[in-house]
């Protein structure tokens, strides 16, 4: 439950997050939940060229398990934080 | 007796946090950042990171390849799923690989 937390503090903040398939699409963090699925908002492909089947959508859920990565905005993460309650993390062996 | 204090492979990554680390991917890509967080799954946070992607151009007609091309990108900072990770390594100061 890690990182559903880390997601959790992010709500409201920019994300660009890149799919298994390439495609990169940038909103708004509305939610997350355990599976790591993302709910986002006033969404826009990063690539817009590319990818104008994003262009009609305002909202969107992608699942968890397609994402590779979540740009996230450095301003938002406190490293040390971070650092600090992954060594603290019970679940870490 | 002899008490080791890493037990296991994840006490190895526990060493690397706030370390350079590269990161072997999927699709044939690399990372090499700074390691913030991780976690069973191998879900890792990285800050400074360069990504590698390795492109392999092949002859169709004589099926060979003729070349690899490696196209790097800076992000700051990056989630990365664990389902994507082959694997981690600790690398020396500065960006390394």
């Amino acid at each position: 439950m890690f990182f559903y937390s880390v997601f959790k503090t992010l709500v409201g903040k920019t994300v660009v997050v890149e799919l298994k398939n390439d495609l990169a699409i940038q909103g708004t963090l509305v939610s997350v939940d355990q599976y790591l699925n993302i709910k986002l908002d006033h969404v826009s492909a990063v690539d817009s060229a590319r990818y104008p089947h994003v262009a009609t959508l305002k909202n969107s859920f992608i699942r968890g398990s397609v994402v590779r990565y979540v740009h996230l905005p450095a301003s938002a993460i406190d490293t040390a934080l971070l650092q600090d309650a992954t060594r603290n993390e019970p679940g870490n062996r | 007796m002899a008490e080791s204090s890493v037990a296991r492979p994840f006490d190895l990554i526990k060493l690397n946090l706030d370390e350079m680390v590269q990161v072997k991917l999927r699709g044939n890509r690399e990372l090499v950042g700074k390691l913030h967080a991780y976690d069973q799954h191998m879900n890792m946070v990285l800050g400074n990171v360069t990504e590698s992607v390795t492109v392999i151009d092949v002859d169709l007609l004589n099926h060979q390849a003729t070349g690899a091309n490696v196209v790097k990108r800076n992000i700051e900072m990056l989630f990365v799923r664990g389902d994507g990770v082959i694997l981690v390594s600790p690398c020396a100061h500065p960006h390394d690989g």
